[in-house]
């Protein structure tokens, strides 16, 4: 069965292909990639940029539906792979890895420095000592907040660095006296409660802690657990009801309507927003306010990146180009365009941007570290399984004994002591 | 005549007794072959492997066998368990769309100007597709301005929002599956009225019969195959009910309204799955499920067609 599918995918493909292979003499570099329109045509400007630079290299983008991707890409690893790939930092390219369908790209990281230039990302990339993939943009995440919803409840605005986890609590509750959602997120999708429940663990504990439970290392039972689990049963009551039943979208169209005050939520969120009537005036953005005092601040920046194939018919240029993708000046441009965070730390940000001005500051000042998300730190079933008892224990924090139960359970399932 | 030459004939007896029904069947044993029988035998191997999914760079397998590993989980999975009750509540509500599809069918089964409007109209949701059914429904029970959410809040002062209530969820989805499940019975039964043979309804309403035991002892066995593929295929619909919750919940609020098939489809192919073997496994236990009944239908059109 999955033959067949590769079959009719390579016969897509090979169709898609024949219509951009002109250059018959150029030395070809295969690129599989599932941009929305926006990201599409900033890699085609950074490919052009490319070309003229390298005009003896053409390379070919074959662009996927994002959704279609996911599947398509664990075929045409094996049936008919490119070049180069488009796949996600950490956890998420570990399959590929581990069945030898990703190359170990050390020597490009090695030979243009990218240890220094990348040095955010070098953890993220890393599998065993050695690197398998180029990041090449990341976003922050962190709460945005309505100042229109501030105004309507009467309570006073966040200052430069923000507010107390005490101050932020209760002015949730003035918000509930005001019937404005404190905090508003759609969790029908399961992954938006996770952002809430990665920043909570992150400062409650900080990053390490945070690292070790989703590798499995930690007890869900155990008290340091228990303690996030704690602060999450403080920020419940305030969060949207029925957030279950909607998704992310729906929560931000509470938040653009002034029914809610704060979304904890990614950079790409701030589109939506703006699409919604919000301007740099009535948006504004902090990060999540400190828990334990003293504890490094770490951030959430999920990182997008693109890897060299097992199977690359051309990896010399393929290469050529990586190298490309991670410099400053292509990643200036490309998240530019894109409205995300370079990696590379040399690149720009655009400074008429008050978001991106705001993620860059806040990254690059976060000393505990730089957390993927949830589903890409986790390994996919445990990662799962734990987005649910997140979403369950908002909707149910009476049943925490049960949620800690269970997932303790998944936990010795797939971590056998 | 006696003597004319046996050979030539019953070659060609022998060729349109014995042959020629193998040769028409050839294609649709092909198929079957290759599209039924081939992928069942190939999921229940799958279902003794523990593998993600991916071939390595030479195209090797690269599943581990694990035996009845992936069984053995099921057994202890709180998700498998909460499906398969999922399932059995399907099965079981499902069941309503017999009764309230006959009694639409009845109710519409008389001359009346415009009529056809009229039928055309309650077998309109069959007609629409499962995933917009669903979206029209996951729209109707939204919170903040689905009607139902609305509806609930004028009665009761506190709206309801079913597919965010982990105890209503299937309930929910279950009902917006009856909408057009309803209307196949509906047409089904309409069909079935229309062969009732008019001189035993008269007969009937000379001896005095009227109302629910004109219905029950006249018309109803006559209705017995009409009923018949009315229950196989609601049992089937019941059974395979994918599409609404997929489209209504994906599975939610923290796989609440979980159904076997969408399990396995979660399982193997979904965002945070493939695990293949485990989705293979829960395949073939909603395939032994789905056999109990398949079997009993069988059986009966078997003895159905020897009484003939």
């Amino acid at each position: 069965m999955v033959h067949r599918k590769a079959g009719a995918l390579a016969l897509v493909a090979a169709l898609l292909m024949s219509t951009s292979a002109i250059a018959q003499d150029k030395r070809v570099v295969t690129w599989n990639a599932d941009y929305d329109p926006i990201p599409l045509a900033a890699a085609e400007a950074l490919i052009a940029d490319f070309e003229a630079a390298n005009p003896e290299i053409d390379v070919q983008l074959t662009n996927f539906d994002h959704e279609a991707y996911k599947n398509a890409i664990r075929n045409f690893l094996t049936a008919d792979p490119p070049d180069l790939a488009n796949w996600y930092a950490a956890n998420r390219m570990r399959p590929f890895v581990e069945a030898g369908l990703f190359a170990d790209i050390s020597d490009v990281w090695a030979n243009n420095g990218l240890n220094e230039s990348l040095a955010s990302s070098v953890l993220s990339s890393t599998i065993d000592g050695k690197q398998y993939a180029i990041p090449y943009t990341y976003y922050q995440w962190g709460i945005y907040y309505n100042r229109d919803a501030y105004a309507a409840a009467g309570v006073e605005l966040p200052g430069e660095g923000g507010v107390t986890w005490e101050q932020f609590l209760a002015n949730c509750e003035k918000f509930k006296a005001a019937e404005i959602d404190c905090v508003t997120t759609g969790s029908s999708a399961l992954w938006p409660v996770a952002g809430i429940f990665d920043y909570l663990s992150l400062r409650t504990n900080g990053y390490q802690f945070h690292s070790d439970l989703a590798a499995g290392r930690i007890s869900w039972t155990s008290p340091e657990t228990r303690a996030v689990f704690a602060e999450f049963a403080k920020l419940q009551p305030y969060v949207t009801a029925n957030h279950a039943a909607i998704d992310w979208q729906d929560a931000a169209a509470i938040f653009v309507q002034n029914k809610a005050a704060h979304y904890v939520m990614g950079n790409f969120a701030v589109g939506v927003f703006k699409e919604g009537g919000m301007t740099n005036d009535n948006l504004g953005f902090m990060v999540f306010p400190e828990i334990t005092p003293g504890i490094a601040r770490a951030e959430e920046a999920p990182t997008d990146t693109i890897h060299l194939t097992s199977g690359a018919k051309n990896p010399d240029d393929a290469k050529t180009f990586l190298a490309y993708i991670a410099s400053a000046e292509a990643q200036s441009k490309w998240n530019a365009a894109v409205g995300q965070l370079p990696t590379n730390k040399d690149a720009t940000v655009d400074p008429a941007d008050p978001f991106l001005t705001a993620g860059f500051q806040a990254l690059s000042t976060a000393t505990g570290g730089i957390a993927q998300f949830w589903d890409r730190d986790a390994d996919a079933e445990y990662a799962k399984a734990g987005m649910e008892g997140f979403q369950q224990f908002l909707v149910q924090p009476d049943q925490l004994e049960a949620i800690l139960e269970r997932l303790e359970q998944t936990r010795l399932r797939l971590y056998p002591q | 005549m006696a003597s004319a030459p046996p050979d030539h004939r019953t070659v060609r007896r022998w060729n349109q007794r014995t042959l020629a029904p193998w040769l028409f069947l050839t294609p649709g044993l092909f198929m079957f072959a290759v599209y039924v029988l081939w992928p069942i035998v190939e999921s229940i191997t799958l279902s003794f492997y523990d593998w993600n999914g991916l071939y390595n760079q030479d195209g090797e397998f690269t599943g581990t066998f694990v035996g009845m590993g992936n069984y053995a989980e099921l057994m202890t999975d709180p998700a498998f368990e909460t499906s398969l009750w999922n399932n059995l509540k399907w099965l079981v509500l499902y069941m309503a769309a017999l009764p309230i599809g006959l009694f639409i069918a009845i109710f519409l089964n008389q001359t009346v100007t415009g009529i056809r409007l009229y039928k055309s109209l309650f077998f309109f949701p069959f007609v629409i597709s499962q995933v917009v059914v669903g979206l029209i429904f996951a729209w109707f029970y939204a919170p903040n301005f689905g009607l139902f959410y609305l509806l609930t809040e004028a009665v009761m002062g506190q709206g309801t929002a079913i597919l965010a209530d982990p105890d209503l969820v299937t309930y929910g989805i279950i009902v917006a599956g009856l909408w057009p499940q309803i209307a196949y019975v509906m047409i089904l039964y309409l069909t079935g009225l229309n062969n009732v043979a008019p001189d035993q309804i008269e007969a009937a309403r000379l001896d005095g019969a009227k109302g629910w035991r004109m219905l029950w002892y006249v018309v109803l066995p006559q209705l017995r195959p009409a009923t018949f593929i009315a229950v196989i295929v609601t049992v089937i619909g019941a059974l395979r009910s994918f599409d609404l919750v997929s489209i209504m919940t994906t599975g939610g609020p923290f796989g609440s309204s979980r159904v076997l098939s969408y399990y396995m489809f979660e399982m193997a192919l979904g965002e945070f799955g493939f695990r293949m073997g485990y989705g293979a496994a829960i395949a073939v236990v909603l395939f032994a499920i789905m056999m109990i009944f398949i079997s009993g239908f069988i059986w009966k059109m078997w003895r159905d067609e020897k009484e003939r």
